[in-house]
């Protein structure tokens, strides 16, 4: 990777950057890539979840996965932080519990390539003992 | 929080929620002057007058999921900690701002952080709005302004991993000057 200290060195390699770019990124679709959000409230944050969410975007992107990867706010499962919640296209997002990256790269693996369901998934009827 | 940048990421999140167009950090560090200040200004919803009063107390959160809200609170625990403190101001439509001074030499300051990859994520995953990340030491000053960025890059999305990688990058190259 050429080194960029500074604006000018970025706008050098802003044609080889296009090249790389994900053909699908580029049809700016979100409906047809894979998209995940990492919950990154104060509970995700202090359990990981920045390192999780840039190891999702490496590892889809290396993998060839056309992939969102964005932040949400804490979903309310603060005792299975880091969450993510995937959606693949075409079907109901699935929330993963307890992501660490063996977690995460087995969802990559299990769930989005392959489309098998992998533990740690947090059921969408799950109610708090409060409510 | 491991650092002070998950601090940041954490307190940026709600910007986010506070739909910011515009998040401002600046960060001051002077071993001279025995300072390290972490300011954050964004123009978001603001808070009335009621919900500032009780945003710093951990028991107090205006989300649903849950009912603390321990941003803030862990953000003045560790300021204070450090013999330092933390201000926060806010106006309903007009935006909020936070200040966190902490001593330099203190012990107990966390360290700093992957601040740069906390600022590429932070860009990353919310591509419409913009930062300005300033960080002024005794040495210099360093300034990372997506505006700036957003127009080299000339349509290409700030959220391509290749692009936050270089971003990345660039700001780590950057700070090692200072």
């Amino acid at each position: 990777m050429a080194k960029v200290k500074s604006l000018a060195d970025l706008k050098k390699i802003k044609e080889e950057l296009h090249a790389k770019m994900d053909l699908r990124e580029k049809s700016n679709d979100p409906e047809a890539q894979v998209q995940i959000k990492v919950g990154m409230a104060t509970c995700g944050i202090a359990s990981g979840a920045k390192e999780v969410m840039e190891f999702l975007i490496e590892a889809t992107a290396k993998r060839g996965i056309s992939t969102i990867v964005t932040q949400t706010g804490c979903m309310g499962y603060c005792y299975a932080e880091p969450t993510i919640e995937v959606t693949i296209p075409g079907k109901e997002p699935v929330v993963f519990g307890d992501v660490d990256l063996k977690k995460a790269d087995e969802v990559i693996e299990k769930y989005i390539k392959q489309g098998e369901l992998v533990d740690g998934i947090i059921p969408v009827n799950y109610k708090t003992i409060d409510n | 929080m491991k650092d002070l940048s998950m601090h940041i990421m954490d307190i940026i999140q709600n910007s986010v929620r506070a739909e910011a167009s515009l998040v401002e950090l600046k960060i001051k560090e002077s071993v001279k002057d025995d300072l390290f200040s972490i300011a954050i200004k964004d123009n978001g919803f603001g808070m009335s007058e009621e919900v500032l009063a009780k945003a710093i107390d951990p028991f107090f959160t205006t989300r649903t999921t849950r009912k603390v809200g321990l941003g803030l609170s862990l953000l003045k625990q560790n300021a204070e900690m450090t013999g330092g403190k933390m201000e926060i101001s806010s106006k309903e439509g007009v935006g909020t701002e936070l200040e966190a001074i902490f001593s330099h030499k203190h012990l107990d300051r966390p360290s700093l952080g992957d601040i740069a990859g906390t600022m590429v994520l932070l860009v990353g995953a919310n591509p419409e709005m913009d930062f300005f990340y300033q960080h002024i030491t005794d040495e210099g000053e360093y300034v990372f302004d997506t505006k700036e960025v957003k127009e080299v890059l000339d349509g290409m999305p700030v959220s391509d991993p290749n692009i936050m990688q270089y971003l990345k990058e660039m700001i780590k190259e950057n700070l090692n000057t200072l």
